[in-house]
């Protein structure tokens, strides 16, 4: 990792053209943008690290930001208890509420704030030589009855998530996406609804909104739901009646709601479903050949991250300095920060993988 | 109209056929006239609104939304139409309640390209995302949303319980909204009489002979294969009309075919122009390249006339001197054939000869000669098989000859449109100026989008992105390390592409991951099966 060079142009592109190449160290180049995530130089750790390493700050449990593997990982309780059932007990785990302040070495502090993605998901605030750079990691705005909501912390350089920056995404009101889904399930008695969600906060928000909108029957689940949504329990998100579907005879399992990881919608494991109508709850769905691809009957637009509008009046709400984007469709969100006369870099880190949301 | 977004809506979503029969027919059944009528002509490709063109759209969006941002979303969306409902700003003004299928049709229809922008702006302030598509779709022309015409017209003979020959028959010479169709279909009226125009016919098509199939020779007769387009002629005795397979009329381009027949009948064959280069000085006809100077033109010069003659080579007869002989067996339908083309312009017609085969294995020698004529293969036609719409099973069949293969190494890739708009589909490929030890360069030698497989495709779309050493737009470069093994019917000539080389009908054959890209064929393998 190491020389001084401040990165190569292959790895990243600034959104308008550079000023004069300043002679000394340029601000905030304690915190440098490689391409498998984010080093903090004086404090010598990473946030949301691709690859193992000593130190890891992780934002949130998703796969692609939480690695198993890291010497010593800093996280909020719930990411700590989502990475231990997912790798396994790790030694050097140290839980960090939202509020509270880690000092680092290097005089590097971070503090936890809510960003709003799933259960124990957080952003970062970076703290060093008297600059603040917020990670937001993945995040939403809207309300999600199993999460903390976001909360915009004032900083230099806000580091933000891509993954819906497109104008064509805005997120429809969840209570719309429900109302489809139990409108299938009413016209269809003979069926089942399959949803398939990622395991991993989008299940449980959408088992959350059912009860929300008061559906009180029990809801089926596929085997690789079974613990995460144990754990939502265990930190307090009450979800109702659930059970297996394994082992259920198709006839009972008609008229029922059943979820799955989107890669068991066209698996074989859907065959002993009465059936199914099947749906897919992601942000994807706005797109209608995304759905075509996935083999979705009912696309419920659902999704975990921020959409455009939440995206972009987080920019102008947190206004910032300076702007960096991390992964998802970064060009539009430069435009739209030189639009809007903001500065803004793409730091193109690589392995964060966005075609499941 | 919001029925008919919904239509549409459901249609992108269902996958099988049945379904999708089910979803138009309940559409047809239950929608009042005309705007069944309107929404079955979306769907079968009847509607044209010449002022509304996809510039019209995309130059309403750049008003509305930063063109970078409109781009953008374009590329990733993959579909104008959609993109644009998606970024629709929602109007600050009272709206009407959204028009119906007829009343947008209506608009649609009266405006001029001084009124388009406008009168299109104030039918999509009206509608919401889901009629905002819909209307896009319908505006323009093309729906692309898995519904063939084919489909809806099966659909339509569905809901109302008439068979598809028939509604095929009495479709063409009818016109938007098909009053006196459903009025025949749906009321149980008297069937559309046939006007003064001379009416298309649906072709009867061919199905692929597939390996091992086993038929008998002697139920069989074989014809060369010719390589020009196939045409209906239509003469009703006043008229006569040139129709394309895709039942367009092209008279207009081909004045010197069209005035040759004055007989009522109705002839199916093959449009070629004169020359030599196809089943050599007997055959008589020149290369697809030279037909195509004459193709889709409004106006044809009397140099053009001289320079590329064209005729008919006739494989069939519908109706002769009035009579239809559809339902005669291929032989009997033959013999009329022969003796009505003894009375025509032998300039302008002659007949498709049948070839004198013994057996399969007789037949496939004389069809392995015919690369050199440059013909594309043999049809075989059942002996006893009346004239049919459509691809029936078991009557006729294409036997091709096999394609020419080479292998090229993948240089670019260019995301697809529609289904595939997530996935690098669209491929530009290569072969090396010279010896690639040597310092020699890839120059792009064609762009294939089909030929793989789902699997395959998902396989090469993480290969592009994985070797992309530069993006321009939609399209990557790739590091050119991934062999690609491309088939294709024939090379020819061409001014346009820099290797001075033009395949036809490449595909991606196969991915050759064991072959090193240096081991790829050179410009000059290629330029040795030229045949111009």
């Amino acid at each position: 990792m190491g020389g001084r060079r401040l990165g190569h142009p292959g790895i990243w592109n600034t959104g308008a053209p550079s000023p004069i190449v300043p002679v000394m160290a340029p601000p905030f180049s304690w915190l440098r943008p490689e391409p498998r995530g984010l080093f903090v130089v004086p404090a010598d750790c990473w946030i949301d690290p691709a690859m193992p390493v000593g130190t890891a700050l992780v934002t949130h449990g998703h796969a692609d930001h939480a690695r198993g593997g890291h010497g010593h990982t800093v996280a909020t309780a719930p990411t700590l208890a989502i990475m231990a059932l997912r790798y396994g007990a790790a030694p050097g785990m140290t839980p960090l509420a939202y509020g509270e302040t880690a000092s680092l070495q290097g005089a590097v502090k971070a503090t936890f704030f809510p960003a709003g993605h799933v259960l124990g998901s957080a952003q970062i605030l970076l703290e060093h030589a008297g600059e603040r750079v917020v990670v937001t990691g993945d995040y939403k705005r809207r309300a999600d009855p199993t999460c903390a909501p976001f909360q915009p912390v004032a900083c230099d350089v806000l580091v933000t998530e891509a993954t819906f920056g497109l104008p064509v995404f805005r997120h429809p009101p969840i209570a719309d996406e429900m109302a489809k889904l139990l409108a299938a399930r009413e016209n269809n008695p003979g069926r089942c609804v399959l949803v398939g969600a990622y395991a991993l906060g989008k299940a449980q928000r959408v088992i959350a909104e059912l009860r929300l909108a008061g559906y009180r029957e029990p809801i089926y689940l596929h085997g690789a739901m079974e613990r995460m949504c144990r754990l939502y329990a265990e930190f307090g998100i009450d979800l109702g009646d659930l059970r297996l579907a394994a082992g259920m005879p198709k006839a009972a399992l008609e008229g029922q709601v059943v979820v799955c990881p989107p890669s068991a919608l066209t698996d074989r494991w859907s065959r002993r479903l009465p059936d199914p109508i099947t749906a897919m709850a992601s942000g994807w769905m706005r797109i209608r050949q995304r759905a075509r691809q996935r083999n979705v009957e009912l696309p419920l637009v659902i999704s975990d991250h921020a959409d455009w509008s939440e995206l972009t009046e987080t920019i102008t709400e947190v206004d910032p300095g300076e702007t960096w984007i991390t992964h998802g469709r970064e060009e539009a969100l430069l435009r739209w920060c030189a639009l809007n006369q903001r500065r803004a870099r793409a730091l193109a880190l690589v392995g964060y993988e966005d075609e499941d949301d | 109209m919001e029925r008919f977004a919904v239509l549409v809506d459901a249609l992108v979503y269902t996958r099988s056929r049945s379904a999708k029969l089910a979803l138009i027919a309940k559409y047809l059944t239950l929608t009042p006239d005309p705007d069944r009528g309107w929404a079955l002509a979306a769907l079968t490709g009847g509607l044209d609104f010449p002022a509304v063109k996809a510039s019209t759209v995309r130059n309403l969006l750049m008003e509305r939304v930063d063109p970078v941002l409109f781009q953008l979303s374009r590329d990733y969306v993959g579909d104008t139409a959609e993109t644009a409902s998606l970024l629709w700003p929602e109007p600050d003004y009272p709206v009407e309640s959204a028009p119906s299928v007829a009343e947008a049709v209506a608009l649609l229809a009266g405006l001029t390209r001084a009124s388009a922008a406008r009168g299109l702006a104030g039918l999509l302030d009206r509608l919401d995302v889901g009629g905002r598509y819909a209307l896009l779709k319908l505006a323009t022309g093309a729906m692309r949303i898995g519904i063939s015409a084919r489909l809806a017209k099966i659909a339509f003979s569905q809901a109302f319980d008439v068979s598809i020959e028939d509604v095929e028959e009495y479709w063409h010479g009818q016109f938007p909204p098909y009053a006196a169709l459903f009025d025949w279909a749906a009321n149980g009226a008297p069937p559309p009489a046939e006007g003064d125009v001379p009416l298309f016919r649906p072709f009867m098509l061919a199905h692929p002979l597939e390996e091992g199939r086993s038929l008998d020779f002697k139920d069989f007769a074989a014809e060369w294969k010719w390589d020009g387009i196939r045409v209906q002629l239509v003469c009703n005795g006043t008229a006569t009309r040139l129709y394309s397979r895709s039942g367009d009329d092209i008279s207009a381009s081909f004045p010197d075919v069209s005035a040759g027949l004055t007989i009522p009948a109705v002839l199916d064959g093959e449009l070629l122009v004169r020359g030599s280069h196809q089943g050599g000085e007997e055959g008589g006809a020149a290369s697809f390249n030279a037909l195509q100077q004459r193709l889709g033109r409004k106006a044809v010069s009397k140099a053009m006339l001289a320079d590329y003659p064209a005729f008919v080579r006739l494989y069939d007869v519908l109706i002769a001197e009035g009579e239809d002989v559809r339902a005669l067996a291929w032989e009997q339908r033959r013999a009329v054939l022969e003796e009505l083309a003894g009375r025509l312009d032998p300039e302008r017609f002659d007949l498709s000869p049948v070839i004198a085969a013994s057996s399969f294995e007789h037949l496939a020698q004389i069809r392995e000669g015919a690369r050199d004529a440059a013909i594309e293969g043999v049809m075989l036609k059942r002996r006893d098989s009346p004239y049919v719409t459509g691809r029936k099973t078991g009557l006729w069949f294409k036997w091709k000859r096999d394609p020419l293969l080479i292998d090229c190494v993948l240089m670019y890739a260019q995301r697809g449109s529609g289904k595939r708009s997530s996935f690098y589909s669209d491929f530009t490929f290569g072969c090396w100026d010279g010896d690639p030890d040597e310092g020699a360069e890839l120059l792009p030698v064609g762009k294939a989008y089909f030929g793989f497989t789902d699997d395959e495709l998902k396989w090469l779309d993480h290969h592009v992105r994985q070797h992309t050493v530069n993006r321009f737009g939609p399209v990557r470069e790739t590091d050119k390390s991934l062999v690609l093994e491309v088939a294709f019917d024939s090379v020819h000539l061409s001014k346009r592409h820099k290797s001075g080389l033009a395949m036809r009908f490449p595909r991606i054959h196969r991915i050759r991951q064991d072959k090193p890209a240096h081991e790829a064929d050179r410009i000059d393998a290629l330029k040795a099966l030229i045949r111009d």
